[in-house]
């Protein structure tokens, strides 16, 4: 997966670009007013960095809290240790239940685990619901960000989309695009056997898992179909629905600027015998996928996310390139740190590189991760197993050297600063230099004055 | 009190005239200025390419160096953002320095946030005559919380007059090594903000750090943008924004 020659294309693609532009202005808007609404905001983040931290801090004891309870109540919880483990153990739970169809409503962590690849394979037909993910699967196209998957994409695309595939009059409002979609799903929901959801949090002292959406197919896809699946990671385990109600308050503020989604939806076990509806059967998978191993590491507050996307919303790169360009499931500055985590950083060298480390992730992050400071540390263990490219190494090394040795790094600067004034002319201005054309493709160089500032000053000294 | 210029490897290099500018104003607010000859670079490079090892040694080096100063002061929010916000960290694993980095981080000042919070300086020298627009550099905003403080002191020019851009305080694209390795992103990313400087009619972009000023530059000129003019706080604060004059 090469980030490089895909963000290129990325940057040359206008249809692309225009939705990006759009997208930061509502996204990042949003957020903005959302939260001076909040006086206390920044204390919010504070405490839900603090539950998160408690968490990740007694994770194997809140997981087992979280198995017996969701047990106790008749959900099945199932140890998924890898993203393989996970498709078979769904695609396990489609056979024994007889499974012809699944609705699904948005999970990242089934992107992560390619449930739809494996339940197709043996013959299940799954449709996604949520209206971006529905619009992916007709375009066969992956998300490309974690909350709006499907922002890359222009509503004529999807007009020329909808017209093409369900073979109707091309419509261009969004409202009626939206109404074909939901005419299109409604038989779905009513006739499939299983429904598989995500998880925004799972509750230690309930067993409940919930999620948290906004256009209302996921409550029909954990509460219609008989059996009900849940997927997401472990690390989603929070000890406490009152810990949830603060996390809450920050994930949809910083995701889309909202004071709750429309939907909030808590599945605690199967249908009871009074209930009128609810799933007969509740499975819930949860995946490591890599994450134990984050655990202890130097990356670990990795794991405090809550998937709100607002990293990404804010990140000068992710503006610029959209998601499709990171390769894989998670984009954006949480991205660059996950994926090679998960997927190996030998897999994913330019991930952690590719950023200029400004920090606008990490001060909207609501559970304030550090971020730039986990890509520098990525970029450490890149230096520390030799997977950074020898040339790149080698002036590294050289630069620091010299600068270890004022005496020649001042001869050194004193003729680079001579030729380089000498090379930017009249015009004060380098339209290219040998060796930076990274820099040059797009930009001059202003010269240097030609003298360095340690030399002007010891003459200056002299002369006084 | 004894302050030690940071004068920064970039402004040493490709502008000199900066650092004689944050000099002038260093005295102006009654400082006795030192500058530690043998400085070349704080280590930033290294420690953000994730070669921890040579940024230790560049640190080190920089620590000793300014040992003997009350105070360190950069005219970068990112040199001084090094310093103070991430050599702490960079040493935990060296207990036995940690005392003396500490020591220095905790002392180390953004140009005009020292001017301004530290120095309280009272008569800013510089003469500047149009309209300025003021990019607010990451590391300086987000690691130091400058940002009222070059304002402010810009504000006492008279003559000068200062209009917000859009995104002020968004990336510029520069990000160190960033914009070498991947150039198009970091250009067009550089594209963003220079819509934004256009758009504002300002005269002159000013800003606090080297690195972003160039990048800035560099993607004007490259777009046919001979006439805006792209200043360091320090320059225009110090009244040294004429080229002729070196
Ligand atoms: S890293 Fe922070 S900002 Fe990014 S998705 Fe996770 S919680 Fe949200």
């Amino acid at each position: 997966m090469y980030f490089k020659p895909r963000a290129s294309e990325k940057l040359a693609n206008p249809t692309l670009q225009r939705a990006l532009a759009n997208f930061k202005e509502r996204f990042v808007g949003a957020r903005t007013e959302a939260v001076a609404q909040v006086p206390n905001f920044e204390e919010l983040r504070e405490a839900a960095k603090a539950i998160r931290n408690r968490a990740l801090a007694n994770l194997d004891l809140l997981l087992e809290e979280f198995e017996r309870n969701a047990t106790a109540r008749g959900a099945r919880v199932h140890w998924a240790e890898d993203a393989e483990a996970a498709a078979r153990i769904i695609c396990e739970i489609a056979r024994t239940h007889g499974v012809k169809k699944v609705v699904k409503s948005k999970s990242m962590v089934s992107e992560e685990c390619n449930v739809n690849d494996a339940l197709e394979a043996q013959g299940v037909q799954v449709v996604e619901t949520d209206l971006g993910e529905y619009i992916l699967q007709l375009a066969k196209e992956p998300p490309s960000h974690i909350i709006a998957p499907v922002v890359h994409k222009s509503r004529d695309e999807i007009s020329d989309l909808f017209a093409e595939k369900h073979g109707t009059p091309r419509k261009t409002e969004i409202a009626a695009l939206c109404r074909e979609a939901r005419d299109v799903l409604r038989p779905h929901f009513l006739s499939a056997d299983m429904g598989i959801s995500g998880a925004n949090f799972i509750v230690a002292e309930t067993g409940t898992t919930l999620i948290v959406t906004n256009e209302g197919n996921g409550r029909m896809v954990t509460t219609l179909p008989r059996v009900h699946v849940a997927i997401t990671g472990i690390e989603k385990v929070v000890p406490t629905l009152e810990d949830v109600a603060l996390l809450l308050r920050v994930l949809t503020r910083s995701a889309t600027g909202q004071p709750i989604s429309n939907y909030v939806s808590f599945t605690t076990g199967v249908k009871g015998a009074g209930d009128l509806d609810g799933a007969e059967h509740f499975h819930i998978v949860l995946v490591d996928g890599g994450r134990s191993k984050l655990l202890g590491s130097d990356l670990w507050e990795a794991l405090r996310c809550i998937r709100c996307g607002a990293c990404m919303n804010h990140c000068p790169v992710y503006q610029t390139v959209g998601g499709h360009a990171y390769g894989w499931v998670y984009p954006g500055p949480i991205g660059s740190i996950v994926t090679p985590a998960y997927v190996g950083i030998e897999n994913a060298l330019d991930l952690p590189n590719a950023s200029t480390l400004c920090n606008q992730c990490g001060v909207v992050c609501p559970v304030k991760i550090p971020l730039p400071d986990l890509q520098r540390k990525l970029r450490e263990q890149q230096v520390d197993r030799g997977l950074r490219p020898w040339t790149e190494r080698a002036a590294l090394r050289l630069w620091a050297w010299v600068a270890q040795r004022p005496g020649l790094y001042a001869l050194g600067t004193g003729i680079a600063v001579r030729m380089l004034s000498a090379m930017g002319g009249k015009e004060r201005l380098l339209h290219s230099l040998p060796g930076a054309s990274g820099w040059t493709g797009g930009r001059d160089l202003p010269a240097p004055a030609g003298r360095t500032f340690r030399e002007l000053y010891r003459k200056r000294a002299v002369r006084q | 009190m004894k302050v030690g210029l940071l004068v920064t490897c970039l402004v040493d290099m490709m502008r000199p005239r900066i650092g004689f500018a944050a000099l002038k104003l260093l005295e102006a607010a009654g400082c006795e200025v030192v500058v530690p000859e043998t400085q070349t670079c704080c280590g930033q490079p290294g420690y953000n390419s994730g070669d921890r090892r040579a940024a230790q040694a560049l640190a080190l080096k920089l620590v000793r160096e300014f040992a003997g100063c009350d105070y360190v002061v950069a005219p970068s929010g990112s040199c001084a953002g090094m310093v103070r916000a991430h050599y702490p960290e960079l040493f935990h694993e060296f207990p036995e320095h940690l005392a003396e980095v500490q020591r220095l981080a905790s002392r180390t000042y953004e140009l005009t946030d020292f001017l301004v919070n530290v120095a309280k300086l009272k008569e800013v020298p510089g003469k500047f005559s149009g309209t300025i627009t003021y990019h607010d550099s990451c590391a300086g905003l987000r690691e130091l919380g400058v940002q009222g403080q070059p304002r402010g002191l810009l504000a006492r020019i008279p003559g000068l007059k200062l209009t917000e851009m859009k995104e002020a305080q968004s990336c510029c694209g520069f990000g160190g090594t960033f914009s070498i390795k991947y150039g198009d992103l970091s250009a067009a990313i550089a594209d963003k903000k220079c819509n934004h400087i256009q758009a504002s009619g300002a005269d002159a972009v000013v800003l606090g750090d080297l690195g972003c000023m160039m990048n800035i530059e560099g993607r004007l000129r490259r777009r046919g943008d001979g006439k805006t003019r792209v200043l360091h706080v320090a320059e225009v604060l110090a009244g040294m924004t004429d080229e002729s004059r070196e």
